[in-house]
């Protein structure tokens, strides 16, 4: 009997007064009965509209079928078949704008909560032994290919390359794999210990992991083709953060979003033994609508901060951050200031900040993007006190790879120019993820990942008959 | 008691026996065992690789160090640095490389302690080993088609111009160096320095050697004296490097310099060490370090550079307590 509850299965989190001194997960995810019970909201439609909402095409109905049948270890397989990262998936997609926005249960109430349940079944399979043995992989076939990143792009095509055979070597360059992962979200949206157990599980499969190795200067990639390696993918992402280009920008106390949460994160600034200072923030403004605004408006909360603001230029409805975490964040008490625009961060006199000019916006005509695009009200200028403010409006890549890549095509932001199967202007150079996209999904890099991975064999396996 | 020992080390024997990779230091029975077990080792001590071959003290605030880094020395040129970290708590920061061996397979780094991880960094004694290194970072220094250049070097600011007064002495450029400290005791580099010049010029604040006064000084009296420089060098302190761009814009000889802005990835990811250079903004780490003197804004790189000033100090003395509270007990 098909659960007919409208909503969805709460799942418990931490309380908003609690979480909020720490950074610990906030949500702590079905357990096995509230999974069951959800999953039997699922009514397993015929032509699945969820499958078509998934950037991988996860067979959702089938995993959902699983967990119903109480059958969890099934359930995590069939996910895994489609996904290399289940763990981090479950928790970082935008579901609603995905598999849930799809899903025939959303019409009249709730979706059914598929990434909840997505998370349940990795949580469940992670913790039976099994999932610590070392899977059947095939006949090592001895040809080395590299991957270059360590994030969702980078994990699952070297995933994908051993379990094809392939000698696999991850490069990194920092000193800890994970990339986004590790020193973008928070330990309180993914644990590090998940991402961690990820890398391992890699490892444990034959994969090197070589850190602190920045290709494109420590390795260029025509030394890697010289070391051997047959072919080559990028998943160096989108690192490099933009800035807006308005004044007072260079003030001391503006960060962009990646230095505050490399900070933390990464060096874990926030713990009394880590070496990484952190300046002290009472009111701090970040600008931007994105999932990484909320990470660092949050985080901003958990160092102590009384007022936090978070500015968008758009209405909450165009708003591209995770549905979840946004309420998250209104919870723990985020002053959201949306239809607002910074026009200049003002200077306290001694180069710090002491305030944002805004200035107030309405919604006009739709923009290429088909969101509405703001215009801003005359007049309507104000200034909102501040004494940190947080640059969240994106990211581009990284330079290094491409300036040291001679004929690789690039478009005018930066990204790597692709072809349907990942395949760059250079031969054996394929390259997926936010290095082609620019700033997207982990999930869509995820993807990109597993699709170079195939066609990245299908050319090493061409050459070798030739 | 001895049959209860002799049961738990079968009940260990079979969980590490099941722990797959340590199968081969327990069934030591052929030749092959023994080739997988150094194989492991070597693995290890890959992880490790990071070793303090040399240590020179080289005045009371500055020290010298060669480290094993092959994969940045094969690559290193001058101008361009590495990121280290003590240890596993420790912060990233970046070191200019002031010399480089691709036969050793080591790079030279000279810093001056300044904060916790310079005061960590210089508890480490010959065969310790660094947590990380990663490099070569940055743009190396342009040195194509240079006649005759002055290379202007201020305090620890010598350990980066050195490596490139180097080279071009090596390609025949002819190689003026300036170098200025405080005072005698500070004074770092002196033979090394008159090896890679063709004149070698030692300024120090207070007269206690070489000629009193400031590195623009000399520089502009050599400018005066009728010397002509294809393009100046100059790395040092900010305030240093500003006077000196001014300077040579008054002559219209174009300028390099090196900047060190705090940085923490060094790869172009955090935006901390963003400068403004001619109206734009520039990452010291992926556009630089190396920049036009006469379009930098060092009014605000020097504002930049002093945030954590307070912090740093604070961290500084709480390492130095707890190594001296060690060395005591």
């Amino acid at each position: 009997m098909a659960n007919m509850s409208p909503e969805k299965n709460e799942v418990r989190c931490q309380e908003p007064s609690e979480r909020i001194k720490n950074f610990d997960e906030v949500a702590y995810g079905y357990d096995v009965e509230t999974a069951v019970s959800e999953a039997e909201r699922c009514l397993n439609c015929k032509n699945k509209p969820c499958v078509d909402g998934c950037p991988v095409n996860i067979d959702i109905p089938a995993f959902i079928g699983k967990i119903k049948q109480r059958e969890f270890v099934a359930a995590y397989k069939i996910i895994r078949e489609s996904s290399s990262l289940p763990a981090v998936c479950g928790r970082v997609c935008p579901q609603e704008k995905q598999c849930e926005e799809r899903c025939v249960r959303g019409k009249k109430g709730e979706p059914v909560g598929i990434g909840r349940l997505e998370r349940f079944a990795d949580t469940f399979y992670s913790s039976r032994p099994e999932s610590f043995k070392t899977p059947e992989l095939p006949e090592s076939n001895g040809h080395k290919a590299a991957v270059i990143g360590s994030g969702p792009a980078g994990l699952s095509c070297a995933g994908e390359l051993i379990r094809m055979g392939y000698s696999v070597t991850v490069f990194e360059a920092l000193h800890v794999a994970g990339g986004v992962l590790v020193y973008g979200i928070p330990e309180f949206r993914l644990p590090k210990t998940i991402v961690q157990r990820e890398i391992y599980r890699l490892m444990n499969l034959g994969v090197t992991i070589e850190t602190n190795t920045v290709i494109g200067k420590t390795f260029s990639i025509g030394d890697l083709f010289e070391n051997g390696f047959k072919a080559v993918f990028i998943g160096s992402g989108a690192g490099l953060p933009n800035f807006m280009g308005i004044k007072g920008e260079n003030l001391n106390g503006v960060y962009s979003a990646n230095e505050f949460l490399t900070r933390i994160n990464l060096m874990k600034a926030q713990q009394e033994d880590s070496d990484t200072p952190i300046m002290p923030v009472k009111n701090i403004a970040v600008v931007g609508g994105g999932n990484v605004a909320m990470d660092a408006a949050r985080c901003a909360k958990r160092l102590g901060a009384e007022n936090v603001y978070i500015i968008y230029r758009r209405s909450e409805n165009e708003m591209p951050a995770r549905k979840e975490e946004v309420l998250h964040a209104k919870e723990e008490g985020i002053i959201f200031k949306f239809l607002t625009n910074p026009a200049e961060i003002t200077d306290g006199g001694d180069f710090s900040v002491n305030g944002v000019k805004c200035v107030e916006m309405e919604l006009g005509e739709p923009d290429e993007s088909g969101r509405r695009s703001p215009v801003p009200i005359e007049g309507s200028e104000f200034i909102l006190e501040a004494d940190s403010v947080i640059i969240a409006v994106g990211t581009s890549p990284n330079p290094l790879i491409r300036d040291t890549t001679e004929g690789i095509k690039t478009n005018g932001r930066g990204c790597f120019i692709t072809d349907e199967n990942c395949r760059t202007s250079i031969e054996g150079i394929y390259a997926g993820g936010d290095a082609v996209t620019g700033a997207a999904t982990v999930i869509l890099a995820m993807g990109e990942g597993k699709k170079a991975a195939k066609a990245m064999d299908e050319y090493i396996r061409g050459n070798i008959t030739i | 008691m001895h049959e209860g020992n002799a049961v738990k080390t079968k009940n260990d024997f079979v969980r590490i026996k099941k722990g797959l990779k340590f199968q081969p230091l327990l069934l030591l029975t052929n030749y092959k065992h023994c080739v997988i077990i150094v194989f492991e080792l070597i693995l290890i001590r890959n992880d490790f690789m990071y070793r303090i071959i040399r240590k020179a003290i080289l005045n009371p605030t500055v020290t010298l160090m060669e480290i094993e880094a092959p994969l940045a020395a094969k690559k290193a040129e001058p101008g361009q640095f590495i990121i280290l970290r003590t240890d596993k708590n420790g912060e990233r920061i970046p070191l200019t490389i002031a010399d480089f061996d691709r036969v050793r397979g080591t790079i030279t780094i000279i810093y001056q302690i300044v904060g916790a991880t310079t005061e960590k960094l210089n508890y480490k004694n010959k065969g310790d080993y660094i947590e990380d290194l990663t490099g070569p970072l940055g743009i190396p220094s342009k040195t194509d088609g240079l006649k005759k250049v002055a290379v202007v070097g201020g305090g620890v600011g010598c350990a980066i111009a050195y490596p490139i007064a180097k080279k071009l002495h090596a390609n025949g450029v002819c190689v003026h160096s300036i170098i200025g400290f405080r005072s005698r005791e500070l004074v770092i580099l002196e033979d090394e320095f008159s090896e890679a010049s063709d004149m070698l010029c030692i300024m120090t604040d207070d007269g206690s050697y070489g000629e009193k006064g400031l590195v623009t000084t000399a520089l502009k009296s050599l400018i005066e004296k009728g010397e002509v420089y294809d393009e100046v060098i100059a790395i040092g302190p900010l305030v240093m490097m500003k006077f000196v761009s001014a300077l040579t814009k008054e002559y219209g000889i174009k300028t390099t310099v090196s900047m060190n802005p705090i940085m923490i990835d060094g790869t172009g990811m955090c935006g901390c060490c963003r400068i403004t250079v001619g109206g734009e903004i520039k990452f010291a780490c992926v556009d630089g370090p190396d920049f036009d003197g006469h379009k930098v804004d060092f009014d605000e790189a020097i504002k930049r550079g002093s945030i954590y000033r307070k912090i740093e100090r604070a961290a500084h003395e709480k390492v130095c307590n707890l190594y001296q509270n060690i060395n005591e007990d």
